[in-house]
């Protein structure tokens, strides 16, 4: 038995242990990292097979003899609680790491040593890794799609009006406080729907006028998700409303209403949009097709979001109602003062999802032809003196959509934190 | 009086509304229709449809019509469905337990995993799969085969398919093992009920499962041959592959991309039902004497199972209607065979968009149903 046990780690011969381990992982970890980033394997000498395995092998059996339980070192315990808690947990843990280590220099050589950026064509891209060239010549029609160059400051001060414009609500004291639902709510989609029509598209002031169709690239992706976002919330909450009202007609309607949307994927409804819903309109009534992707977007996001809505207003204990009730208030007193505060404040984290995924749906709008930022990658990808480089494309709009739903994420978690109310 | 009154007129209120605004739609629709001289019907369903589809489940060419073509496009996504909800299923629960993980390691790639994944649109994502990861796979006079028999292509996978001789008997005796295991758990339930004796019924089962079906192939004249693809030379060159079963790109982007994406949202899943379980669940059932074994599957998995099916259901449904993304990497599904080329050809804009819209919608509420069945009967029945 004593023989069995030798391998056993104990707490008495804890430097024995603990350096002859450290010095089987360093092998470990040593074999991979050359054959990593030198390309070179010192375990050559052996089988292929064995010395494919030896960097496991060798990690495995260190790690057991330094899994020595309350052996007073605080760090060495801290390893074995958190990554070397038995042998299943140890091998895993060595595979991610040597996977990690195998990933750094492919990764690192495609994306900055062997790429390229200097240069105007794609002659200048020789290396072997990304050519960032080609993002850095279409990074105007990424942003700006095909709106004229000369009239891009248009969209940029747009921009920027509305970021200062949304700040405003930092500013005031606590005497027009609460004035800021109405702003938020009335105004501020007002301004931004006037700077859009007169700013972007032009056609008045002097401002020469440029068509949906030029608009294109990530700034289109903002005004479709931005609109779509404004609309989207006020007709979700009516119909989360109208699904609890008690009166059956308008219940069933909402019902009906919320049901479809949420049974039909958007690229059919985007379909419908551009090919069905032409046909129902008056003979000589034209609507634009940005304007006809919005209204789509928004009634299929809406019903999303009144099903959120709704969970939350299930959430609320019946005595919140009652208590409204007995002091008198109307249905609308009740649910603008006490009812729906409560209620948006419980789903922010589902009201947040579902506004990720209508950014993430923006890309949906090819369908009809306009091209925000992945419709453009799609159209310089097939550009003949650009052909090839799809991959640093898509990798380039995954970093950016990445980056943005990331962030909303964040916010909404820091909003969830912030009117956190504990009952 | 007043009182009723201020119950119907709103209801009566929002009724004309609905009224006046589909009477008003349909009524330009008609005006349209007669102005370009079309009329409403589905007359055109039986006609030739006179176009190909490159894959197709069933049998199907230009001479078939259009109905049979929406059968196709039908069948075409209820397979990516399939396949998906598959692979998201198996990722999502590895994922989602990886991430209650209690090695640091583990826990960290698995959330590294999900937020990478679920914050980048799911277009985007079978873009790359399809136009730039595929596109870099090796043509197939260059590709060397995995373990002999599987080709991955630029023009998709190519592996060996199976040749069944008298499948319907291999059919039956899969039914008639699963029928015994059924009976075979009962009659241990019973036995350890009235006489405490315990059976080991995973082991039969497995057993049951594996010894019927190898019995067929001994008695039940059943064989089973692979037909193993071939690369055979057209010309100088185009090469083709012959035999075995070819998986077109499109489809692997697809099931890649949708299987990613939805396993992340699975796993959130997954994770909520687990945590959402009490330790006191888990420390009762212990101190009663159950095996880890037992605690998991007659404690643990029962409850976190109502906790993680309905929110796992729903991620189906968004997968199978994430599928008609299909449509934008030309694989033929319903969207793009009918919503698209059918259209195309017949100009039939309100039927054909309707029939697709229905179609999905069908589908969604036909799940959503089982669900609320399914719902209603595992809740708690509190007394």
């Amino acid at each position: 038995m004593n023989k069995l046990n030798f391998l056993r780690p104990n707490i008495e011969n804890l430097n024995t242990y603990l350096y002859s381990g450290i010095f089987l992982i360093s092998i470990a970890i040593l074999d991979v990292s050359l054959s990593s980033f030198f390309n070179t394997n010192i375990t050559s000498f052996l089988p292929n097979f064995i010395s494919f395995l030896l960097p496991l092998i060798l990690g495995t059996v260190g790690l057991h003899i330094i899994r020595i339980e309350f052996s007073g070192i605080k760090n060495l315990d801290l390893l074995n609680k958190n990554i070397n808690t038995n042998t299943f947990n140890a091998v895993l843990s060595l595979l991610i790491i040597f996977a990690v280590i195998k990933s750094i220099p492919p990764f690192l050589s495609w994306f900055i040593i062997d790429a390229t950026i200097s240069g105007d064509t794609k002659e200048a891209c020789t290396g072997t890794g990304a050519c960032w060239t080609y993002i850095k010549i279409w990074l105007n029609r990424f942003i700006y799609g095909m709106y004229p160059n000369e009239l891009q400051w248009r969209i940029n001060l747009s921009f920027i009006a509305l970021i200062g414009l949304a700040f405003v609500g930092l500013i005031p004291s606590e005497k027009f406080k609460k004035f800021l639902t109405l702003y938020y709510v009335v105004i501020y989609p007002i301004i931004a729907f006037v700077l859009i029509y007169y700013l972007i598209s032009g056609g008045a002031f002097g401002l020469e006028w440029v068509e949906t169709g030029a608009w294109g690239g990530l700034s289109l992706t903002f005004i479709v998700s931005f609109f779509c976002l404004i609309f989207c919330f006020p007709v979700g909450m009516f119909l989360a409303l109208g699904r609890r009202s008690d009166l059956p007609t308008v219940r069933y309607i909402s019902v009906g209403f919320i049901e479809f949307w949420r049974g039909v994927p958007l690229i059919t409804v985007l379909f419908m949009s551009s090919v069905m819903f032409p046909m129902f309109l008056p003979e000589d009534f034209f609507m634009d097709k940005l304007v006809r992707v919005i209204i789509a977007i928004s009634l299929f996001e809406a019903a999303y979001v009144a099903e959120v809505i709704r969970g939350g207003l299930q959430a609320l204990p019946r005595g919140q109602y009652d208590a409204a009730k007995s002091l008198g208030m109307g249905y609308w007193k009740m649910h603008i003062f006490v009812i729906l505060p409560q209620a948006l404040k419980l789903v922010i984290p589902g009201i947040a999802n579902t506004f990720l995924a209508l950014v993430k749906d923006t890309p949906l709008i090819f369908v009809v032809g306009l091209l925000e930022i992945v419709g453009m990658l799609n159209l310089a990808k097939t550009n003949p003196k650009w052909l090839g480089y799809a991959m640093e494309g898509y990798v380039f709009a995954a970093i950016i959509f990445w980056i943005i739903c990331y962030a909303m994420s964040k916010y909404s978690y820091n909003l969830e934190i912030k009117y956190k109310t504990d009952r | 009086m007043n009182f009723k009154l201020n119950k119907i007129i709103p209801q009566l209120a929002t009724l004309l509304a609905v009224i006046l605004v589909f009477g008003f739609l349909t009524y330009n629709a008609q005006v349209n229709m007669d102005n370009r001289g079309i009329e409403f019907g589905f007359g055109f369903l039986t006609q030739e449809s006179s176009f190909d589809v490159q894959f197709s489940l069933i049998d199907y060419d230009g001479s078939h019509s259009y109905a049979r073509a929406y059968l196709v496009g039908l069948l075409n996504t209820l397979l990516v469905a399939f396949i998906g909800i598959i692979l998201s299923t198996i990722l999502g629960v590895i994922v989602g337990i990886a991430r209650l993980s209690p090695n640091y390691l583990i826990e960290r790639t698995a959330a590294w995993y999900v937020e990478f994944f679920r914050n980048i649109p799911l277009l985007l994502q079978i873009f790359f799969w399809y136009f730039a990861a595929l596109r870099a796979l090796p043509l197939p006079q260059d590709t060397e085969p995995m373990f002999g028999v599987f080709f991955l292509t630029i023009k998709g996978l190519f592996v060996p398919r199976f040749v069944w001789e008298n499948l319907d008997i291999f059919f039956y005796s899969i039914i008639a093992a699963i029928i015994s295991i059924v009976l075979i758990r009962n009659y241990a339930r019973k036995l350890q009920e009235n006489e405490g004796k315990q059976l080991p019924v995973f082991y039969i089962s497995i057993g049951l499962f594996i010894i019927l079906p190898l019995l067929t192939f001994l008695v039940g004249g059943v064989s089973l041959n692979f037909s193993i693809p071939e690369l055979e030379q057209m010309s100088n060159t185009s090469f083709k592959y012959k035999g075995g079963l070819g998986i077109p790109p499109e489809l692997i982007a697809l099931t890649l991309a949708l299987g990613l994406y939805t396993a992340t949202f699975i796993a959130e899943c997954v994770r909520a039902g687990i945590q959402g379980i009490s330790k006191g669940q888990k420390e009762a059932a212990a101190s009663i004497g159950l095996t880890p074994n037992q605690i998991l599957k007659l404690v643990i998995m029962p409850q976190a199972l109502r906790i993680i099916i309905p929110p796992t259901t729903n991620q189906y449904l968004n997968l199978t209607k994430n599928s008609s993304l299909a449509a934008a990497i030309a694989y033929p599904d319903l969207v793009l065979i009918f919503a698209g080329t059918a259209l195309m050809q017949t100009g039939r804009a309100i039927e054909i968009v309707s029939i697709t819209m229905l179609t999905y919608l069908s589908i969604s509420l036909s799940i959503s149903v089982l669900m609320n069945w399914y719902n209603k009967k595992i809740a708690i029945k509190e007394k």
